[in-house]
């Protein structure tokens, strides 16, 4: 136990918080104490999620593999691993999580607490419905297993649920089958929001899409982009080249804006980046992986996946102050005049999105406090400078009158009304914590004690 | 016995890690099989050892399993029931243990000595025999910086620690000639569950990983002496440098 300064991958709240570290199942009772505390797996929900000055448990040390059945796919594994570690460990088995984030540093704990989508939600939905069970400590300090059959209240409040309702130890899920680590791949060039949400709407044969918008256009350009589309490559459409290629060289393609280390990140250096890409994007259709017969490019699912991962501590190049990412999801009928609202009060502040990622969302996840429901969802990252969290109300004010609601992975500035609007099943999953022997809310991050929930 | 690793390249043997439930043990034989080491995990508890077996073999390495208590036999019934005498030895044994009570406990004070001397160097020397009739093997040892000079916040432990480095350092010298070689591990501050309590400082604070690395390269290499950071050796060598006239006035927590 010692005591640190601690942050979410934002930086921003940062606060002294005891650290321990659980190291074995067994000794989670030891590790309880009597009182307040939160789970922290690697550190990537933006805000204050995975702060709790009382007490933050790391999970990292429980990152052992319990077991995997060829036959099906299921998989079971400690906490506390990393998805990246699953990765490597069983892609090139011919294994793939069946949802993965935007990163590949998250631990699977996280992606169950965040209830992660990935850009298959459109037709897989998020990680939570991909897990068949897990083991949970609870606030009386039992371990219990968890799952659609047994203890199902705790099970569905768990995925989504900010590990609040105690402290995940083991899950299990079921891995797909991919015939490649590559991917075939198609970018579109939007030069209008409607064009860039049509293009995201008839991209549904495709198991993978997301569009990234350049957050400097303005007027009728408003909301062009690139919208970016994959499918894992069936083998044999694979050139043996590509097969024989390094890891390194699959790295090296750039599907998706990678901001130059040695540019000073500031806005007008993000501006022309932005811009830049986009036209070039508009012309880029053939990738450096070579090309599947299709036609398509192919590229190496981790820079599809994870292209922000090849910069270490990217999140540094904000500077001290940190910065905030708003992601907020509008129901369909909803997401045209939502997201419209929300980037133009963006345009119409003095800030700018240093990055801008939009999404096509599928049906509600399982847990009351999941964050998907079918519409678009945006994500914008705004470096902390005076007046962010003026522009946030402001966006706050949007989602709300639009029906919509802010990722709470991503939140750290949100107001406890707020979040009761947009997320209707809020008293649900406090019923859950009550009944399950936590009506005292052992089980708190900065983030509950925030939005009171 | 040679075979070449999952990753290519660096040829590769079987791997005896000793203290394999601890953080750095667990590391260290997670980095070797990734390497493509055949591994031989050895610990007191052998519940956990098999946990963690489990999770080597689903990444894909060979494991098998070793209850011991080196404290009981010094590893001779270890040595003794592996199947396969390894290519490398690692010793991760260690107690941090707490000074104040044993200095005036003197049971608790020979866990220390036993934990951190002589059941490691008993270990070591049963191997060196071992290997050294077959005229192959690297045997690493994980002392500590602790060992450099002994300080009033834990000289029973740094004293032991001490014992073992010079005790490696005698093997390395003994064996240099008949193709084993020895490696002497020292880590500053490490990130483990033998530091949980202390407010370590982060820039000089190693991870369980970071040490694991690095013995896979002094393996690779066969580096002698191995400082886990630059900044480390360099904080040996003051340490060292300081006359005992100065230092026992500095009274160095």
């Amino acid at each position: 136990m010692r005591s640190t300064e601690l942050s979410g991958w934002g930086r921003y709240p940062r606060h002294e918080c005891r650290l321990a570290t659980l190291r074995r199942e067994d000794q989670i009772s030891r590790q309880f104490g009597a009182g307040s505390l939160i789970a922290r797996g690697n550190g990537r929900s933006y805000g204050d999620a995975a702060l709790n000055p009382e007490l933050t448990l790391s999970m990292l040390a429980m990152d052992r593999l319990l077991s995997f059945d060829p036959e099906s796919g299921l998989l079971d594994c400690e906490a506390g691993v990393l998805l990246a570690d699953l990765l490597s460990t069983f892609a090139p088995r011919g294994w793939f999580p069946p949802v993965v984030p935007g990163t590949a540093l998250v631990t699977v704990g996280g992606m169950i607490a965040a209830d992660v989508h990935g850009k298959n939600h459109h037709r897989d939905g998020s990680f939570g419905n991909h897990v068949e069970s897990f083991r949970l400590a609870t606030g009386d300090g039992e371990v219990l297993n968890c799952s659609r059959d047994e203890n199902a209240d705790l099970f569905r409040a768990t995925l989504g649920g900010m590990g609040l309702t105690g402290v995940l130890l083991s899950a299990s899920f079921r891995m797909v089958r991919i015939e490649s680590e590559f991917l075939r791949t198609e970018t579109v060039a939007t030069q209008s929001l409607d064009a860039t949400m049509e293009t995201l709407a008839a991209s549904g044969d495709w198991r993978y899409s997301v569009a990234w918008i350049d957050g400097s256009a303005r007027g009728g350009a408003l909301g062009r982009g690139l919208v970016a589309r994959g499918d894992f490559a069936v083998r044999d459409a694979i050139p043996a080249r590509t097969l024989g290629r390094s890891r390194s060289a699959a790295r090296r393609q750039l599907p998706v804006p990678v901001f130059p280390l040695s540019l000073m990140l500031n806005d007008l250096s993000v501006r022309s980046f932005n811009s830049f890409y986009n036209r070039v994007g508009a012309r880029r259709t053939r990738g450096l992986g070579g090309t599947a017969e299709s036609g398509s490019p192919l590229v190496h699912y981790r820079s599809f996946f994870f292209p922000l991962d090849r910069i270490q501590g990217w999140n540094r190049l904000y500077g001290r102050r940190g910065f905030v990412q708003y992601q907020c999801v509008f129901p369909t009928s909803q997401s045209s005049g939502g997201i419209r609202a929300v980037l133009e009060q963006v345009e119409t502040s003095a800030h700018l999105a240093y990055l801008a990622v939009l999404k096509l969302l599928g049906p509600e996840g399982e847990g009351p406090l999941s964050f998907p429901m079918s519409g678009y969802t945006l994500a914008l990252d705004f470096p902390m400078r005076p007046g962010t969290l003026d522009l946030l109300d402001a966006l706050d004010e949007i989602t709300a009158a639009h029906g919509g609601r802010v990722y709470l992975a991503k939140d750290a500035h949100c107001r406890p009304d707020r979040v009761r609007e947009g997320y209707p099943n809020l008293g649900l999953f406090s019923n859950v914590r009550s009944a399950r022997g936590d009506s005292t809310r052992r089980f708190s991050s900065l983030l509950s004690r925030r939005l009171e929930l | 016995m040679t075979r070449r690793g999952a990753s290519g390249g660096e040829p590769t043997g079987t791997a005896l890690v000793v203290g394999a439930t601890s953080d750095i043990g667990r590391a260290v034989a997670r980095r070797f099989g990734l390497d493509g080491w055949a591994l031989q995990l050895a610990g007191r508890n052998l519940e956990q050892l098999e946990v963690e077996a489990r999770d080597l073999r689903l990444r894909g390495a060979l494991v098998s399993t070793y209850e011991c208590d080196i404290l009981h036999d010094g590893g001779v019934s270890l040595v003794e029931a592996l199947a396969v005498t390894p290519d490398v030895a690692v010793c991760v044994v260690g107690l941090l243990g707490d000074q104040a009570v044993a200095e005036r406990d003197w049971s608790a004070a020979e866990r220390i000595m036993r934990t951190n001397y002589v059941g490691p160097a008993v270990l070591m020397g049963e191997l060196a025999n071992r290997f050294e009739d077959r005229g192959s093997g690297i045997l690493v040892g994980v002392s500590s910086i602790a060992g450099e000079r002994g300080r009033r916040a834990n000289y029973l432990y740094g004293s032991a620690k001490s014992g073992f480095s010079a005790f490696l350092s005698g093997l390395r010298n003994r064996l240099c000639r008949s193709g084993v070689h020895v490696v002497t591990v020292k880590p500053g501050f490490v990130r483990t569950r033998m530091t949980d309590h202390l407010d370590l400082p982060d820039l000089l604070t190693a991870d369980p990983e970071h040490v694991a690395n690095r013995i896979a390269l002094a393996v690779r290499k066969s580096h002698d002496v191995v400082y886990i950071g630059r900044a480390w050796r360099v904080v040996a060598l003051v340490l060292r440098a300081i006359p005992e006239r100065v230092f026992k006035r500095l009274s160095l927590r």
